[in-house]
């Protein structure tokens, strides 16, 4: 059966033309540090690679630091932190809180209260009913004592784009650094790191058609750092490891790639947003979106459907070939449904039926025609097994 | 490794489920019993046809607001207890269900004992409401530590969150950790869980 693909903020397939790169550089085996010239080839891959990661975010490439996943990047700022070196010039943990967002990507969210274990205050921020970021309280949030500040760019379920700009003001008035997750936003959104200011941005290879286990951490020139994996002069002594040379080569491939494409892709994939929502909408009662194109991603559609519980629709809408995430508790292998939507204020039987869909390259007009023809009638079955929905309550 | 998650019992379980009771159907019952919460993200209702005089279930009916694991065990639940007295169908264990089903994953057990719970819930409602409530049988509130206020429903929830020992269900629960009297009582209970459910003794 075709499968049609409405996961791409999950991760994405690798580009045809990633794929190539990454072909083309596998007999480079040479280890990076190394001087003689099978290492010098692999050193050019990666820093001909890092050189267009900056680009697309109009960084220097000394400001680009590779990493093992977004996770990583995101854990090493926070790590930041609690780290009271002299070569840091942080506040001491006593006194340095850190202020996030509760929406956050759980290696935030769970890394937040580790650092809390360890002395560290943390204050968290939450949304409103449309999932944005509330700037009043994040203002009553940030002091003098806050070290940092971490508020995603674009949130991974709703798609909703915060107003970074504004957090990042906040944080810079009070004297804190700040931090965005844009792992969900970078070669979706036009972004430029010396316009906005800020001190570090999370970058994901592998939503934005690389390879899985590649991320990047940009880190302003002059901005207190600390390494979490130490032990080594690579990637500036800003991350102890060998470099994955191949992931890392596709990556650039990748960010080059989506500089080329994004614009256009964006444009199309909104119209097929709408698209997908006018005619589910128009299809399908008492259901309530969790997204809005006024202030989400183009390619995200967050709804919930009354009645359905999400993981029998995931699941059903997966034997019809089409595949979808949802925040419902049973799909997530814990007994919690999805902390963003919980903290948005859906009702609780919305929140355990709700559907994101996420488009990208791949996602055709024909597709979008598909899931709207396939959705009404398996949510029309469950609902009619429902015991939540008509009948008997 | 079979393309999908599940079996190919469950698969069909799941897609077919047998015995759903629709919201538009009429079907006449002599119990019903509900279970679950949708605040917890699953609920489940199960309706009985009984015959008075022999107490054996002629027809059964049940809707839920559920994922594909309580869809599919549910329904082959639903075909299991047909023709069966209420005293048989009291002791179908989770075990025997997933025997009957071909298994699931571990972390979605807690999820396929809902139709059976639901079950318990529309027997025992038959007993109450046919003047037969010294039948009925009451795990759910019954404290098992009196210290603690530990009872056996939560007994039932740890083992079915992954608790696999005493050790592990007194970190959970905190059963016994206080006067120690009730050990033995949630030593047995928890072994006829771990039996019920899984099918698999204590695992230290």
């Amino acid at each position: 059966m075709q499968r049609m693909y409405f996961d791409h903020n999950a991760t994405t397939p690798l580009h045809p033309e990633v794929k190539h790169a990454i072909i083309e550089s596998l007999d480079v085996f040479g280890n990076p540090s190394s001087l003689h010239e099978d290492g010098r080839r692999a050193r050019i891959l990666i820093e001909t690679a890092r050189e267009k990661v900056a680009a697309l975010i109009n960084a220097d490439p000394d400001e680009i630091m590779f990493t093992g996943s977004g996770s990583e990047a995101n854990n090493t700022v926070l790590s930041i932190v609690i780290c009271s070196g002299a070569s840091c010039n942080l506040h001491s943990p006593v006194d340095s809180d850190l202020v996030i967002s509760t929406i956050e990507h759980p290696c935030i969210i769970e890394t937040s209260k580790c650092l809390e274990n360890r002395g560290t205050r943390v204050k968290r921020v939450g949304v409103d009913s449309r999932g944005l970021v509330k700037m009043d309280d994040l203002e009553q949030a940030v002091s003098a004592n806050t070290s940092l500040v971490s508020v995603m760019m674009v949130n991974n379920e709703t798609g909703a784009i915060q107003d970074v700009e504004k957090a990042l003001a906040i944080a810079h008035a009070s004297g804190a650094l700040f931090h965005t997750d844009a792992v969900q936003a970078v070669g979706k959104l036009p972004l430029d790191v010396r316009k906005l200011d800020v001190d570090f941005l999370t970058i994901s290879a592998h939503k934005i058609y690389g390879p899985k286990g590649v991320g990047a951490l940009y880190v302003r020139k002059g901005t207190p750092f600390c390494s979490l994996i130490r032990g080594g002069h690579q990637e500036m002594g800003r991350r102890a490891g060998t470099e994955n040379t191949l992931g890392i080569a596709g990556f650039g491939r990748a960010v080059e790639l989506r500089a080329e494409e994004m614009e256009a892709e964006a444009e199309r994939l909104a119209e097929l947003n709408t698209m997908l929502r006018d005619g589910i909408e128009s299809r399908i009662e008492n259901i309530h979106f969790n997204s809005n194109p006024e202030y989400c991603l183009h390619s995200t559609l967050n709804v919930s459907f009354e009645g359905v519980e999400g993981e029998s629709l995931l699941l059903y809408l997966d034997h019809e070939g089409v595949e979808v995430s949802t925040g419902s508790a049973c799909a997530s292998g814990s007994l919690d449904p999805s902390h963003v939507l919980l903290e948005m204020n859906l009702p609780v039987e919305f929140t355990h039926g709700s559907l994101r869909m996420s488009m990208g390259r791949s996602t055709t007009r024909e597709e979008v025609d598909y899931v709207l023809d396939v959705l009404p009638g398996i949510v029309k079955k469950l609902r009619r097994m429902s015991t939540v929905y008509g009948g008997e309550r | 490794m079979n393309s999908w998650l599940y079996s190919e019992k469950v698969k069909d379980h799941f897609m077919n489920p047998r015995n759903i009771m629709f919201n538009d159907e009429d079907f006449e019952y002599d119990a019903m019993g509900k279970t679950g919460n949708i605040k917890c993200g699953d609920e489940m209702i199960f309706y009985l046809k009984i015959d008075p005089e022999t107490l054996i279930i002629t027809d059964c009916r049940w809707k839920t607001f559920g994922c594909a694991s309580a869809i599919a065990s549910t329904s082959v639940l639903s075909e299991m207890i047909k023709g069966m007295s209420l005293d048989d169908t009291y002791n179908i264990s989770n075990v025997d269900i997933m025997e009957e089903l071909g298994g699931l994953p571990d972390n979605k057990v807690h999820c396929s004992v809902l139709g059976d719970k639901a079950l318990q819930e529309a027997i025992n409602n038959y007993y109450i409401t046919h003047g037969m409530e010294d039948r009925v049988h009451d795990t759910k509130s019954r404290i098992v530590c009196e210290c603690l206020n530990v009872s056996e429903e939560e007994i039932e929830h740890a083992v079915l969150e992954g608790v696999r020992n005493y050790y592990q269900l007194q970190e959970m629960t905190k059963v016994g950790t206080s006067c120690g009297k009730c050990e033995e009582d949630a030593r047995e209970r928890l072994t006829f869980y771990l039996d019920r459910h899984f099918g698999i003794k204590e695992i230290n």
